[in-house]
């Protein structure tokens, strides 16, 4: 019995000692940038959390291996959270300590929970693709930083077109449009912009909720089998999305009229089911799988071809493998922007990484040099735009890959803006902060 | 050698009826309070507060609530993440719709609100028992994920279902730092304990022990089974759904129904089972255990890795984190099957005697 007590207390003595040792490692990689990766590579998400996760570590090693930002090599940490909010937070309070340049979760509900953490430790959150919707609005939300497209920059979209296929936005009036989306603020997010949409188009909005992990979905379906929806989008993740696609075969709805978020169209979605998810689409956020961009070439060239590569090389250039290494860029030259107004070469604070990240400006000939042609159009955020961009295509899966099928669209401002000003003015009140002023904007 | 009771006479009853009879014990439990309020601010970082202390003694509130009831009073519940919602979403209620509404008396108000939803939740209690009472206190915990992210009300009608609080402010007082946050939680778990301690030494908790040791047996010395077990529910709950407030308020500041899941209404119990049912000290080990050694974990290995210049992969870490998490809680359940506490009080037993033992 004696042995156990001294067990116990060795090991609680060590947590105690090994706390120490980390915290005094962690000040040792200032010469660096740091980049902190928050990761899923378990549990009910981990099959499209790692593509994700691959994808961002591997555009870091390329950076590093062109040379750095001017000069300045790259660090980074995973940190594994399985989507778990919680653990999420944990991992951000564990490596924001090491001299963090920027965040980016992949996870909405650790956004919602990081959002008023990070404007007091002064550290940006990027959350390309999802995230808060009316984080758009930088004069409030400073610290946030909604690349390239936010849920409602998406459901917008849907709408554009699915009304397009039907000859008319007006040819909604009383079509049935079903939302099948993941319970949770990531699945809320869309629906405030379809409420608003079906007001205008007096279409009618059916709200069809499932519970995480989204393997249980046989009720939905038959509901959409009874009320046969003109419809039906797709706000699911992980699991989920597979799990909808068979269940729509399994029913009889038409993949055809199935719409997905950019979260709902990407390879591990759709491989399970192969031909049976043909004529499904998804939203895409610009880019789709991408394996003949210069940039992928690049990578193969000169990280996976050297043994460097994070995951499997057949993975690369995959839809999320593509998104990982977008937001990887978009951070990237975030601080390279900043560099620009704070010294290049020298490692960037948080601070003025934000900076940065408000004024990129990616036109196409940069985005060209840098090997995205063909994969992305120019972002360019302003203090008032912390998304920089809204184009958006629709893909389709053939049965054995992922081909554009629409022109690009792009989300109306004159509905979304005054939805994303009105939300974060809600926020602004609530939290009691003042929107920055222009001459707030300009320093 | 130096725990030992030897000449330590009780000479009044006040003296006999003390919480800790032995001065050593009284000189520790103090020691330690002290050592939490005074030297652990000063001696660690933001880090161990916000990721590990804040969560850990949130969480011992939490698992001290449902001790009360599944090891005092012998109630299994499994809808302690429910209780810890109603607490919270009660508390951010009454925080927004009233004006000018004290943080502290929001807070307390969560907690009645969670008590009385544990009395309605409380009564199939006086019907069914066991594993039975466990799955109807489920109902409680479906009830309260489906309320929560259906009814709008209840969120204000934030329309991603997430909720979050402003400023933290005790009479001027504004809660930002995590050294602050620490305190006021620390304040709430000491009193807390202290509550819980005197209450299952006094009439109530010694009629729940009652009820939790022979039911038919209580009932025929004269104690009301409905009273009994209801008001195990009520404070249970209450103790819980001031846990929940403090989650949501001081923890996480902004939150979702499934910040309140299942998943956490299990893990409460397993802090009670693992920590020790019946003894309020085992509430904070097994909070300890299921909180902190996760993270441990998680951290510890890439490092004892890189000691043998091993280089382990984040999945690789998070699966071994499980594994290994797995195989000491078996491994506990084995060699001591009451619980951490009581290999406490079996160290503390040894402790009499040595160095000589007999």
């Amino acid at each position: 019995m004696k042995f156990r007590t001294l067990a116990l207390a060795a090991a609680i003595a060590s947590v105690g000692l090994s706390s120490a040792a980390f915290s005094t490692a962690a000040q040792a990689q200032a010469q660096e940038q740091f980049f902190p990766v928050l990761v899923y590579r378990t549990g009910a998400y981990a099959a499209n959390g790692n593509p994700w996760a691959n994808g961002y570590v591997d555009y870091l090693k390329l950076v590093n291996a062109q040379g750095g930002i001017n000069g300045v090599q790259l660090s980074y940490e995973e940190c594994e959270f399985g989507y778990a909010t919680d653990r999420g937070v944990e991992c951000y309070e564990r490596l924001k300590g090491k001299n963090a340049t920027l965040f980016q979760s992949l996870s909405t509900g650790v956004t919602f929970a990081l959002t008023e953490k990070a404007t007091v430790d002064k550290i940006p959150l990027v959350t390309a693709g999802y995230g808060r919707s009316e984080s758009q609005d930088g004069t409030v939300f400073t610290w946030n930083f909604p690349l390239l497209g936010s849920y409602w920059v998406g459901a917008d979209v849907a709408i554009q077109h699915i009304g397009k296929q039907m000859g008319g936005l007006d040819k909604l009036k009383g079509k049935k449009i079903a939302l099948v989306y993941h319970d949770s603020p990531f699945g809320k997010e869309p629906i405030p912009l379809l409420e608003k949409r079906a007001e205008m188009h007096g279409f009618q909005l059916q709200l069809l909720p499932v519970a995480h992990p989204g393997v249980e979905q046989k009720a939905t379906w038959l509901q959409i089998r009874r009320e046969r929806p003109d419809h039906v989008l797709l706000w699911g993740w992980g699991v989920m999305n597979s799990t909808a696609i068979k269940e729509a075969q399994a029913t009889g709805y038409p993949r055809e009229k199935m719409l997905g978020i950019w979260w709902a169209g990407a390879e591990p979605d759709v491989k399970d089911v192969g031909a049976g998810a043909k004529g499904y689409s998804a939203l895409t956020l610009q880019h789709g799988a991408e394996p003949d961009s210069k940039v992928v070439k690049d990578m193969l060239a000169m990280v996976h071809d050297k043994g460097q590569g994070t995951g499997p090389k057949d993975e690369v250039g995959s839809v999320l493998y593509m998104r990982g290494l977008i937001s990887a860029m978009l951070g990237v030259e975030g601080v390279r922007q900043a560099q620009e107004r704070y010294g290049k070469g020298q490692v960037m604070t948080g601070e003025q990484v934000r900076w940065g990240l408000e004024n990129i400006n990616l036109d196409q000939g940069k985005l060209d040099a840098m090997g995205f042609a063909g994969v992305m159009r120019p972002v360019q955020t302003s203090c008032t735009d912390h998304m920089g961009s809204s184009w958006v295509r629709i893909h389709s899966w053939t049965g054995s890959k992922w081909e554009f099928s629409s022109d690009w669209y792009q989300a109306d401002d004159k509905v979304l803006r005054p939805m994303v000003l009105d939300a974060a003015s809600k926020y602004a009140e609530e939290k009691g902060i003042q929107r920055r002023t222009a001459e707030q904007c300009a320093q | 050698m130096f725990y030992r009771e030897n000449g330590q006479f009780k000479t009044s009853y006040a003296a006999d009826q003390e919480i800790f009879t032995i001065t050593q014990d009284k000189w520790f439990v103090w020691g330690l309070i002290a050592f939490a309020a005074l030297a652990v601010p000063m001696l660690v970082d933001e880090y161990m507060f916000r990721a590990i202390l804040i969560p850990f003694l949130v969480l011992s509130l939490a698992a001290l609530g449902v001790n009360l009831l599944v090891g005092y009073c012998g109630q299994i519940t499994l809808g302690a993440g429910a209780f810890m919602a109603i607490g919270a979403y009660a508390a951010y209620n009454f925080m927004v719709r009233i004006d000018g509404m004290p943080l502290i008396v929001a807070m307390l108000l969560g907690g009645v609100s969670a008590a009385a939803f544990g009395i309605v939740f409380g009564i199939p209690s006086l019907r069914v028992r066991g594993l039975y009472l466990a799955v109807a206190t489920l109902a409680a915990q479906f009830l309260c994920d489906w309320a929560f992210l259906r009814i709008g009300w209840f969120t204000n009608n934030s329309s991603s279902g997430s909720v979050s609080v402003a400023k933290l402010e005790v009479l001027g007082w504004i809660i930002d730092s995590p050294v602050e946050k620490y305190l006021f939680c620390l304040a709430f778990v000491v009193l807390f304990a202290f509550i819980a301690k005197n209450l299952t030494r006094a009439a109530i908790g010694r009629q729940w022990m009652a009820i939790r040791d022979m039911d038919v047996a209580a009932e025929v010395i004269g104690i009301r089974p409905m009273f009994a077990k209801l008001s195990a529910f009520a404070v249970s709950s209450f103790f819980v759904g001031v846990a929940g407030a403090l989650w949501g308020f001081v923890h996480l500041g902004s939150w979702e129904p499934a910040a309140f899941s299942v998943d956490r209404s299990f893990q409460l119990l397993f802090m009670v089972i693992i920590g020790g049912m019946g003894s309020v000290m085992g509430s904070f080990f097994g909070a300890a255990f299921i909180v902190i050694l996760p993270i441990f974990l998680n951290q510890f290995l890439p490092f004892l890795g890189s000691l043998f210049g091993v280089t382990v992969s984040t999945a690789g870490v998070s699966h071994a984190e499980f594994i290994i998490f797995g195989s000491l809680i078996i491994f506990f359940l084995i060699v001591e099957p009451h619980g951490l506490a009581r290999l406490w009080s079996i160290a503390k037993q040894k402790l009499r005697l040595w160095p000589f033992p007999h």
